[in-house]
């Protein structure tokens, strides 16, 4: 378990470092001068000397490329241009939105989207299969920003039961905080909804049909503890890969969510990085979302062996 | 004699599944789906002839006007005819949902053929797909956008980059597989040129699997391209594109929220047509899944 633990840490440095080649290359193969492009049309030449020395773009491209490196393992991920800023500190400051937001989400989607799928599988072929996946076909359809808007229209407009945008720190108390959360997390969910439940009912439709099943039914247990305690404990592991797989789909969605909700975490940071051209802090984004990405999925293999004593390493 | 009574030889060599247009219609909810997406294609194409306005002209004294006889949809902030720019919006996302898709799926094709046949080139290859695919497409394709400015092309590119890995991959997966069917190895025996293996072996596999990929992959691009749009790192704001209008639309939400709805009803409807249509192309090309999920 340890050495296996030990080679996925291992295979997940390469990976990382393609990532980092290509963040580093990305900027400096675009065509025309990096400084120029980051600086914007009206720079003045100190402008663009102030980028130049930044970034260390007037190094041959190896030297750059090892300083930058060196600097990413010491922790050190630049500093932003546009308010000299360094980048840790600036995500730093706007991370608990984006982590309430995405935690939220994946609570309310496993909660909902493993019943509905589990009873889709289960009631196979009846209406309320044929709903559950219509539902899911639905979600993966809508974007995030028109279910958002949809559900500022009903709940925050019409209705006037929640607030229409923005975010309360938890340090405001709980109330405030979670009245917040509500619609957000609500449209981002739609999709990851979706996803896990098209998953579940397929992979509880592929257990259902085993042999362990029918005993534990012929031997009286209730439909309940069967489906629950004997399927879909076997039907778990892909529907664990996919809310792994999800995680980059939910990473995308933090970012819109947040511009629909005018909420102020590491998404709109990233949006307003972009329009300004700030690359320090895109290419920080770019390296820490694959990063935690990489460990999502390399914790979710690690859980297989947990949850499945069959896989073994 | 009793070989006469023999059945025949039942050596049956499996032909790569042919890809049939049968299943476009084959319940009534994927030909609602298919009518869906020929109408908006139709739409898009004639565009120019049953758009009632310029969508570029500007109408200062006609800003936000709510629908009448003259604006069926009525008009923007800047009193450009919202149903004109929606019919054109259709132009934008088409181009690029199915732009993307072939792209991608050329260059994930060659990519994923020489990985699969060549051992040497496969883990290099292999680690590069790994490292982009670990980078969350949005993040990437806004950084390509926010490089190079913000043109239909760099979107198209930007779109495409996440996706080639995927192709590649699967592309690699065929291959892997296919390689060791009798008919390659028959085919590498006797001599035959690599392109002719690859072409006429290797490829039709990978036929069906592209098609169902492909077809996702479409409407996720069609997605990414209004997301882009909408956060405003897309195509120029002034070009009708779905997201473009609905970007402009934000600030006007509880104002006139018809100029998020309408071009996100045309949204929802395109990636749920491809969506359903891939679905279908699924069950019809892929046995597999259809015994998998019991249908």
């Amino acid at each position: 378990m340890l050495g296996y633990l030990f080679r996925r840490v291992l295979a997940a440095i390469p990976v990382m470092g393609v990532v980092a080649l290509f963040v580093f290359l990305l900027l400096r193969l675009t065509p025309g001068d990096p400084a120029a492009i980051l600086a914007g049309d009206n720079a003045t030449p100190e402008q663009l000397e102030r980028i130049r020395t930044s970034l260390g773009l007037n190094e041959p491209l190896y030297v750059q490329f090892f300083t930058w490196i060196n600097k990413l393992l010491h922790g050190d991920l630049g500093v932003s241009l546009i308010s000299n800023v360094p980048v840790l500190n600036m995500i730093g400051q706007r991370i608990e939105p984006s982590i309430s937001i995405a935690l939220a989400t994946i609570i309310v989607a496993v909660v909902v989207a493993v019943p509905l799928g589990v009873l889709a599988a289960w009631k196979q072929g009846t209406w309320i299969d044929r709903f559950v996946m219509a539902l899911s076909v639905l979600g993966f359809s809508v974007p995030v920003f028109v279910i958002g808007y949809v559900l500022i229209q009903i709940f925050a407009i019409d209705l006037r039961w929640l607030p229409v945008q923005g975010f309360r720190s938890l340090k405001s108390g709980f109330g405030p905080f979670l009245e917040r959360l509500v619609l957000p997390t609500l449209a981002l969910s739609f999709i990851y909804v979706a996803l896990i439940a098209r998953m579940t009912r397929a992979s509880m439709l592929d257990v259902l049909g085993e042999d362990y099943v029918r005993t534990a039914r012929a031997k009286g247990i209730g439909e309940i503890a069967v489906l629950f305690r004997h399927a879909l404990r076997n039907a778990a592991v892909p529907v664990i890969t996919v809310i792994g797989t999800g995680f980059a789909l939910l990473i995308s969605g933090v970012v819109v969510t947040e511009s629909v909700f005018n909420i102020p975490g590491v998404g709109r940071l990233t949006v307003d990085a972009v329009l300004a051209r700030d690359y320090p802090v895109i290419q920080a984004m770019i390296l820490l979302t694959s990063l935690l990405y990489v460990t999502v999925n390399l914790l979710i293999d690690v859980a297989y062996t947990l949850l499945d004593p069959r896989i073994r390493y | 004699m009793a070989i006469e009574t023999l059945p025949e030889p039942s050596i049956a060599i499996a032909a790569p599944p042919r890809p049939r247009l049968g299943f476009l219609t084959a319940t009534p909810i994927i030909a609602t789906a298919t009518f869906c997406l020929v109408a908006i294609a139709v739409m898009s194409i004639l565009a120019p002839w049953i758009a009632p306005h310029d969508p570029l002209q500007l109408l200062p004294a006609q800003r936000l006007k709510p629908a009448s006889e003259h604006f069926l949809l009525g008009t923007d902030a800047y009193g450009r005819d919202v149903l004109s720019r929606v019919i054109y919006g259709g132009r934008i996302s088409l181009l690029i949902g199915f732009g993307a898709t072939l792209v991608s799926i050329s260059i994930g094709l060659i990519i994923g053929l020489f990985s699969g046949f060549f051992r040497w080139l496969d883990a290099v290859l292999m680690r590069i797909m790994d490292g982009i695919m670990a980078i969350p497409a949005i993040l990437l394709a806004i950084a390509v956008v926010s490089l190079s400015g913000a043109s239909v092309m760099t979107v198209l590119i930007a779109i495409t980059i996440p996706e080639i890995p995927r192709v590649a991959r699967l592309v690699r997966s065929v291959v892997l597989s296919a390689r060791e069917e009798p008919y390659v190895e028959a085919a590498i025996s006797v001599g035959s040129a690599l392109p002719k293996i690859m072409w006429r072996h290797l490829l039709p596999n990978t036929v069906a699997p592209l098609i169902v990929q492909g077809t996702n992959f479409c409407a996720s691009a069609i997605l990414t391209e209004a997301i882009l749009s909408f956060l405003g790192a897309g195509i120029s704001p002034e070009t009708p594109s779905w997201g473009n209008i609905m970007a402009e639309g934000r600030q006007y939400f509880q104002l006139k929220p018809t100029l998020i709805f309408w071009p996100g009803l045309l949204l929802s409807i395109a990636i749920l047509s491809i969506n359903l249509i891939g679905d279908a192309a699924r069950d019809a090309l892929d046995p597999r899944m259809k015994q998998r999920e019991g249908k």
